[in-house]
């Protein structure tokens, strides 16, 4: 009796294992598609970096419209993936919607809240990241003219511009920050010969820095700074190797390690649920260095941003968040 | 909104009209000769991606142009065959070539490039971008004449020269040679075009065949001007506003100019006058600027400019009395 239990109980403890081992992970990118060299891509690059150093292999899917992420998650819900994980705050809806019906079944959303007991919520401050950059912006401009460039007219993309332009008037008081959206409906996020007008329009007026926090639109952005032989920042990802020589920095969202940890949490039977929010302190968010940008920021500009950083994480300096009340104090 | 503000808009209205004024005058020729076109958007697509891909394999922004109109003219072949030869239904045959566009320049762009239907950036040598000779900067000296000269004529690239070139060849062509005026009667009258021993078949291949090359030069200006290299449906509706503009101007050529930098430029103005404050108005909606285009389209067509009427074999497949 006593050996059928422990055999049954080895029994269990092995599937239990198995089955751990065995479900494939899955992420559901949003509209700007895995390679927008920028949100998408570090999830897409998070999800890599799972398979390379675990061996378990993952399955992904680009949505096309906005039909598609509902089934897209359910999809991979029915085929037994867990954890899945959705990219980007318009999936909140499909989330929601698919995460009910599956309740065993592991979610994570970035850069949205969804309230259910199997689903974890993965929020960035964007806005202290920003206000890095608008530090660096401010330093690097000569003229005191700085741009940014939006992409939908959101209140998540007026969060980044507001710490940018924090970040700017911290070091320049005086300075002129413009501030442009490239349209209202999703394809804002994928139209780079706009960008490259909206940053054109701000190079004529003066602005010699312009961060992007675009997507696809922003490789027009970034494409035209250096056209002009101004200075872009990226965002998201690490942008600086895009027009090498031309991006001053990249205000990066580790997207990566976010998935990257779902994923791992889960394997290992860690996998928590609920509201988790990565700043500055979290490393969730920075400016990127690397190689490509090394000549063009000072050691007084990392001076400025490692002071800000501490500050930042001690909670001496608070950043003011736009989705707060929906306003910008700077 | 001062002087400087004036022209930077104008200058960017030239820039952003030049796609729109060379697939409206592709559409022009096709359509003078009684091929309806919906398939502008397609072409141009489907060249967009041949210039972007070979810009970047072969390093030269001239071999991309070279393939872009090669594609765009074999699918204007295609329609021309589904058209002339098989007799098919035109507006048919244009859609479902803009389907064959926006599908398979993903699909080969992902399967040769693995960038997720993108072409790889191009560097600046194999891009066709504007350069302003030595003697802009001392013509900016001189008041306004010499800022309007240097702003708006100088520095574009070559392909926004050959865009407002090509409106009074367009007209010449047209109006003052004899291919022209058969052009012109193929689509009006084929059978008295055939009566006088004119091939109908020929003139309208050569219609077919023309608006494809201008479509393959929109759809590279898009690709390797405008932009650094192709991206997923890049031309975002800009075959249909050509289309629109080519009935607003009843298909003549210096009105469809015109027509185009009003669409260029209500473009270029939505883009700078985001969140400004305008004199009396205070700050307009930029959603009320982007719409203007269209409701513009509407209230002149049905008010102002009247009956826009299309050639009157247009869409109709010429068949030989026996």
């Amino acid at each position: 009796m006593k050996r059928t239990i422990l055999a049954l109980a080895t029994l269990m403890a092995t599937t239990a294992f198995v089955a751990a081992a065995d479900s494939t992970p899955a992420v559901v990118y949003d509209m700007g598609g895995k390679f927008d060299k920028s949100f998408n891509e570090a999830a897409h690059s998070g999800a890599e970096k799972f398979k390379e150093e675990t061996g378990t292999d993952y399955r992904d899917f680009e949505v096309e419209n906005e039909q598609q992420r509902a089934q897209a998650l359910r999809r991979f819900a029915e085929d037994g993936n867990n954890p899945i994980a959705a990219i980007g705050f318009s999936q909140q809806a499909a989330v929601e919607q698919v995460a009910k019906e599956f309740p065993d079944t592991k979610f994570v959303i970035i850069d949205s809240v969804v309230d259910l007991p199997n689903v974890r919520s993965v929020l960035f401050k964007e806005h202290e990241g920003s206000y890095l950059a608008g530090i660096m912006a401010a330093m690097a401009s000569e003229s005191g003219k700085v741009g940014f460039v939006g992409g939908m007219d959101i209140p998540l993309i007026r969060k980044f511009a507001c710490g940018y332009k924090g970040g700017v008037k911290s070091v320049k008081p005086d300075a002129q920050v413009m501030e442009n959206m490239t349209g209202s409906t999703p394809t804002a996020w994928n139209d780079p010969v706009k960008g490259g007008e909206l940053a054109k329009s701000q190079i004529e007026s003066g602005a010699d820095v312009i961060f992007h926090a675009a997507g696809g639109t922003g490789i027009g952005v970034m494409q035209t700074a250096a056209d002009a032989g101004k200075l872009a920042i990226g965002v998201d990802s690490n942008q600086n190797g895009v027009q090498p020589g031309s991006v001053l920095t990249s205000m990066i969202k580790r997207v990566d390690n976010a998935i990257f940890d779902a994923f791992t949490d889960a394997q290992s039977g860690e996998f928590e649920t609920g509201t988790v929010a990565l700043g500055v302190k979290e490393d969730g968010v920075g400016v990127a260095m690397d190689d490509n940008n090394k000549d063009l920021v000072s050691e007084e500009m990392m001076a400025a941003v490692d002071e800000a950083k501490a500050k930042i994480a001690s909670g001496e300096l608070e950043v003011h968040d736009y989705m707060a009340d929906n306003t910008c104090t700077y | 909104m001062d002087f400087n503000a004036t022209l930077l808009i104008l200058d960017s209205t030239l820039r952003l009209s030049t796609p729109l004024l060379l697939a409206a005058l592709a559409g022009l020729y096709s359509e003078r000769a009684g091929i309806f076109d919906i398939g502008l958007e397609g072409k141009m697509l489907a060249a967009a991606f041949a210039a972007g891909a070979g810009a970047s394999v072969t390093g030269s922004a001239y071999a991309g142009l070279l393939l872009g109109v090669l594609v765009s003219v074999i699918f204007g072949l295609v329609h021309g065959f589904a058209s002339i030869t098989a007799r098919g239904n035109q507006i048919v045959s244009g859609v479902a070539l803009n389907f064959v566009a926006a599908g398979a320049t993903v699909l080969l762009g992902q399967a040769w490039f693995r960038q997720g239907g993108r072409t790889p950036q191009l560097s600046t040598d194999q891009r066709f971008l504007g350069s302003e000779p030595n003697f802009a900067a001392e013509l900016r000296d001189i008041p306004i004449v010499g800022s309007i000269v240097s702003e708006l004529v100088l520095g574009h690239s070559l392909l926004v020269y050959i865009a407002f070139i090509m409106v009074p060849l367009t007209w010449w062509v047209l109006f003052r040679t004899r291919f022209g005026l058969r052009l012109r009667a193929v689509g009006e009258n084929p059978a008295a075009v055939d009566t006088a021993g004119i091939s109908v078949t020929v003139l309208r291949y050569k219609a077919v065949i023309i608006c494809g090359a201008l479509c393959g030069v929109a759809g590279t200006y898009l690709a390797i001007s405008q932009s650094g290299g192709f991206n997923n449906n890049m031309t975002a509706g800009k075959g249909y506003i050509a289309l629109a503009a080519l009935i607003f101007a009843k298909w003549k050529p210096v009105p469809v100019m015109f027509a185009c930098l009003l669409f260029g430029f209500l473009d270029a103005a939505a883009i700078r006058l985001q969140g400004a404050e305008l004199p009396v108005i205070g700050r307009v909606p930029v959603q009320f600027i982007q719409a203007l285009p269209y409701v513009l389209t509407v209230v002149l067509l049905a008010g102002f400019i009247g009956r826009a009427e299309p050639p009157r074999a247009g869409g109709v497949p010429y068949v030989k009395e026996r």
